[in-house]
Formats: C-alpha cells, sequence, structure tokens
C-alpha cells in the first residue's frame, strides 16, 4: 500500500499543531510548580525564568503550611469536598430516581417544581439572607446545605435513570422488589458512569468554590483554602507594612497545593467520564 | 404476562404494592423536595419582597418599609450611569467567549479526530481537560506569575527584549483580553468533549466513501466532519445565548481590580458589590431579580427556537 506523501505531511501538520496546544495548556503549570520549587534567592536572580529549576527546595511549602490555620483550612476544604458530595450525590441520586419513575403520583408537577429553580434564581442577596435566618452562617454547613442539589445536575441524573431500559424495572418488580432494592441493587450497580460524573461535578465545584465561603464564613479558622489563597495572592499587592508580604515562591506553593489534590481525583474517574458527561453535555 | 402489567399500570389500581411504591418516592423525594422550597424558592420570594422594599437589617424582611414607588430600585437602576457600562461589558465579555470558545472547540475536536497517533491523541486530550479542574484563584495565581508588570514571566522577558513592559493586569483593554483568553485556556478542552463524541457518531462508511473517491482529508472535513456536527454547533450556539447575562462571575470577581472596573465589571459583580459591600441589600436584590427575569425569558425563547433542531432543555 502506497502511503501518500501529502498524507505524511498532513499528519505531521497535525501533530505538531496539536503539541503546541498540549504545550500551551501544560506551559503554565509547569511553569508555577517550577516557580514553586525554586530558591527564592535563585528565583530573583534569574529574573524569575526558571523553567526547570537547578536546585529543587520545598522551602516554599513548609513556608506555607506555616500560615496561620492553613492545616484547619485544609482539612475544612477536605471536609466539604468529601462529606459535602457524599450528601449532594445521595440527595440527587434518590431524587433522581423517583422523578424518573413513569409510575410516580404527580410526576408532572414534580418535574415543574424541579425544573423552574433552573431557570430562575433568587440571587445572591436573597439567597445570603435565607441562609442566615435559616442560622447556618460562620459554620462550614453553610457551604454545604444551600448546593444540596444543582438542579441542572439533577436533571442529568435523571436523563440517566430513564435510559435505562424499563423491562429491568418490571421484572423486578414481579420479583416483588420495594423501590429502595430496585435502586440500591440493581439500578445504581449499572449507573457507575453517571454516579462519577455528577460525584466529580459535585466535588469539583466544592473543592474550588470561593464566594460561598467568602459570603457565609467569618471565622479565620473555617475558611477554605481558596479564600486563604486569594487573600495570600492580593496581600502582596496591598503592602500593609505590619504583615509579612508573601514571596512569590511561597504564593506558587499555596497555588500548587490548592490545585493538585482535585487534579488527582480526575484519572481515577476518567474511563467513566466520556460516557457520563455525554449524557448531560449537550444540555449544558 | 408484560402487556398485563402494563395496562393494570395505566389504570393505576390503588393496591397495596402501589402504594408502597408511592410511600418509597415520597420519601426519596423528601430531602430535596425540602431543599428546593427553602434554597431554591424561597430567595425567590425574598428577592420580590425586598426588593419592592427598603431593606434594613434591624427590620427584617417582613418589617421593612415599602419602598414608593415599589419600582424606585429598578428605576434607579435603570437610570443610573452604571446601566448602560454594566450591560455592554457583560455582552462584550460573554459574546466573545462564546463566539470564540465554541469555534476553538471545535477545531479542538476536528484536530483530536483527525491524529492518527493514539498516545499523542490521549496525552493532548488529557491536556487540554486539565485547566477545567482548577479554580479561579489558582487560575489567578498563574497570571500573577505569568502576567504581573513587576515580575511576572512575560514581562521579564519583554523587558530584557524590548526594555519595555506591558500592563497585563492593570490596562482595562488588555485584562479584558486576559479574561477572554484565560476563560478560553480553561474550558475549551472540556467543550470539545461533545464536539469529539458527536463527530465519533459520525457513519464511518461516509469516510470509507470519501476515501474511495479520492477527496483529500481536507475536503473529507469540510464535507463530512462538518456537515455531521453542525447540529451540535448550531444548537450548543442557541442555548448559551440563553445565558448571554452570565459573563463569568466566578472568574471576574477572583481577577479584577478596581483599576479596570471600566471594561470588566459585569452586572454579577456589581451586583455582588453592591450587596455585600456598600450593603444597599435592596438595590442588589432588585437587579439581581431584574436579571434573572431577562435571563428566565431568553432561556425560555431559546428553547423554543431549538426545539427546531429537535433538542429542548426540559
Amino acid at each position: 500500500m502506497v502511503i501518500h506523501l501529502r498524507y505524511r505531511i498532513y499528519d505531521l501538520f497535525i501533530n505538531i499543531i496539536l503539541v503546541l496546544i498540549g504545550l500551551m495548556c501544560f506551559f503554565p503549570m509547569l511553569y508555577v510548580v517550577s516557580v514553586s520549587l525554586t530558591p527564592y534567592e535563585e528565583y530573583l536572580r534569574q529574573g524569575g525564568i526558571v523553567l526547570f529549576p537547578a536546585k529543587v527546595t520545598f522551602e516554599a511549602y513548609v513556608q506555607f503550611w506555616k500560615e496561620p490555620y492553613i492545616a484547619q483550612c485544609f482539612r475544612n476544604t477536605v471536609f466539604i469536598t468529601v462529606f459535602g458530595t457524599m450528601c449532594n450525590v445521595i440527595v440527587t441520586v434518590l431524587m433522581a430516581y423517583a422523578l424518573s419513575r413513569k409510575n410516580l403520583l404527580f410526576r408532572k408537577f414534580f418535574l415543574f417544581y424541579c425544573l423552574i429553580p433552573l431557570l430562575i434564581t433568587g440571587g445572591v442577596v436573597p439567597t445570603y439572607l435565607i441562609v442566615r435566618n435559616t442560622g447556618l452562617l460562620n459554620s462550614l454547613s453553610a457551604l454545604i446545605i444551600p448546593t444540596l442539589v444543582s438542579p441542572y445536575i439533577l436533571m442529568i441524573t435523571r436523563t440517566f435513570f430513564s435510559n435505562i431500559d424499563e423491562s429491568l424495572y418490571e421484572s423486578a418488580r414481579i420479583d416483588g422488589a420495594s423501590e429502595f432494592k430496585i435502586l440500591f441493587a440493581i439500578i445504581l450497580p449499572i449507573s457507575m458512569p453517571i454516579l462519577a460524573t455528577i460525584g466529580l461535578m459535585y466535588g469539583v465545584g466544592h473543592w474550588n468554590q470561593y464566594y460561598a465561603s467568602l459570603m457565609y464564613i467569618s471565622d479565620s479558622s473555617k475558611r477554605t483554602l481558596q479564600v486563604v489563597l486569594r487573600e495570600m495572592l492580593n496581600r502582596a499587592s496591598r503592602m500593609e507594612s505590619d504583615i509579612v508580604v508573601p514571596t512569590r515562591t511561597l504564593q506558587m506553593a499555596g497555588v500548587v497545593v490548592s490545585a493538585v489534590p482535585i487534579i488527582l481525583v480526575y484519572p481515577f474517574l476518567q474511563r467513566y467520564f466520556t460516557q457520563g458527561i455525554m449524557l448531560g453535555a449537550i444540555k449544558g | 404476562m408484560y402487556l398485563s402489567i402494563k395496562k393494570s399500570l395505566k389504570k393505576k389500581r390503588i393496591d397495596w404494592p402501589y402504594l408502597r411504591s408511592q410511600g418509597a418516592f415520597l420519601l426519596m423525594l423528601l430531602p430535596g423536595f425540602v431543599f428546593y422550597l427553602i434554597y431554591l424558592y424561597l430567595p425567590i420570594g425574598v428577592a420580590v419582597l425586598v426588593s419592592v422594599k427598603n431593606y434594613n437589617i434591624k427590620a427584617g424582611i417582613l418589617g421593612s418599609p415599602f419602598a414608593s414607588p415599589w419600582y424606585k430600585h429598578f428605576k434607579f437602576f435603570i437610570q443610573s450611569p452604571y446601566f448602560w457600562p454594566l450591560l455592554r461589558n457583560t455582552m462584550v465579555i460573554s459574546m466573545s467567549k462564546m463566539l470564540l470558545g465554541i469555534p476553538l472547540a471545535v477545531i479542538l475536536a476536528i484536530l483530536l479526530n483527525e491524529c492518527r497517533v493514539n498516545r499523542l491523541k490521549r496525552i493532548v486530550q488529557t491536556l487540554t481537560y486539565m485547566p477545567h479542574f482548577l479554580s479561579w484563584v489558582v487560575i489567578y495565581g498563574m497570571c500573577f506569575v505569568l502576567f504581573s508588570e513587576t515580575n511576572g514571566l512575560i514581562n521579564d522577558w519583554l523587558r530584557s527584549l524590548t526594555g519595555s513592559t506591558v500592563p497585563f493586569m492593570t490596562n482595562p483593554k488588555i485584562f479584558r483580553n486576559i479574561v477572554i483568553g484565560t476563560d478560553l485556556w480553561k474550558s475549551t478542552g472540556w467543550s470539545a468533549i461533545i464536539y469529539l463524541a458527536a463527530i465519533s457518531n459520525i457513519d464511518p462508511q461516509l469516510y470509507e466513501a470519501a476515501y474511495m473517491d479520492g477527496a483529500s482529508r481536507l475536503k473529507t472535513i469540510w464535507h463530512i466532519t462538518l456537515p455531521g456536527i453542525i447540529n451540535v454547533i448550531v444548537l450548543t450556539l442557541i442555548l448559551r445565548c440563553g445565558t448571554i447575562l452570565n459573563a463569568g462571575f466566578d472568574q471576574i470577581y477572583v481577577m479584577y481590580n478596581e483599576s479596570v472596573y471600566s471594561t470588566v465589571d459585569i452586572i454579577d459583580t456589581w451586583v455582588f458589590r453592591t450587596g455585600f459591600q456598600n450593603y444597599n441589600l435592596s438595590l442588589s436584590s432588585a437587579v439581581g431579580l431584574f436579571k434573572s427575569v431577562v435571563s428566565f425569558v431568553m432561556i425560555v425563547t431559546v428553547n423554543q427556537i431549538s426545539k427546531r433542531w429537535g433538542e429542548s432543555l426540559w
């Protein structure tokens, strides 16, 4: 078989562009990691150009860990991500399952009820007032309860359940299985793609959320990582005399610590992913 | 057997299994139902109330006096000098993100599809997804170290090459491009997934036929790949139009500063500042509600249009 020269050139061209795109995504991340590992003096001497640091030091990470309350803030973030996502997924799945069943009484009403908040929201201030009046202010549950179910994610999950073959439900029902048993023993084991997808969506949302903790949390010990990091990034530009200005390397250590844990989750869920995301992608 | 059960379901015979099912359903719906009521529906009511009142914290939501006339806050906003600049900034940022983002994602998907080195394809795909998982605070930190005027990487290069620097983060015009650029950097890889999936649904026989006919690969893209996904492209375009007033609050609130308000202050950031920095809760609610209602009308309209493509949001 003759491989045309034109095809070869074309392939080469495509590959080069893809490599360039990959580098464009990779370079900023690599650079941040490099800066965080470079000794500060060397960073200054090199004028910031430190793609591959000659000397590697974890000084900046040690220093970052000494920031006031940082260990506590890290724990807070892990807690709301893990526990919050569990609550999210459980409530969403229960609700989506019931909504997907065709013999649900008042089904039209419930569907409509869940659809409306997708289209119209109260806005930040009214939500804040509700959170305050329900006594959640300044507690970590303010970062979990007010975002318990995302209407959008609920709809994706419901669509997934509705697309499961009806005969599966029927046969289970003939065997006399209760609805809970059908859900947990039959439906959930074949729903890994959607569980991984919505778990990741909720989890990334929790880990990366910034302005909810800015609005609802005032205690330094209850803040989350993103808030601390943002404050640290901006501290340098404000130049208050009695505050130690964090060095660039320290800031980048903070950036790495705030980004890496959530990126590490992704490869584990990847194989479920494309399948799961497709269900909701079009309706995104 | 199957048919007879279907019939009995249709009649909704009220017997023990039926009641037991309905009970289970209610139990499943309960936590979510209560959550929706308190944290999603109640705020809408509160928004309506607070925006027609002069809210003060001591009197609370119900006790605060009504504004006179009731549309005082809405009128104030529309007649204020902020209105047009905010609307313009919102539209410019949001439209740019959409009109650049969709073609870039389509191009990336086509490039990935054309790539015949599987390993390279997988690596590039993973690398382009990755920024999706980074928070805006983290990306803001990256911008700092890359674009800062005093010691950012790019300005260090520029300084040694040309002797002058560019104020990326403080010049309003340039910063708006940084906002749009970082959004594209973050989201293009992720949005390409849906086009990739659409491409994989195209009948492979079409490609084979084209190959037999001696069509060049570029021609194949133009005559087979693109027509095959045009529906999905149009659909995403239409649906994005429904959320055109969301220019990216999460991003802009983290990244902006006072020197760039003139180009990147959008409705959402203004609402947030009015509420939580100037403590004008009524005005903030009114503008938030106004935006929400306009968005609602747009989404419903857009959904009617997208039904023509056989897809709808609900």
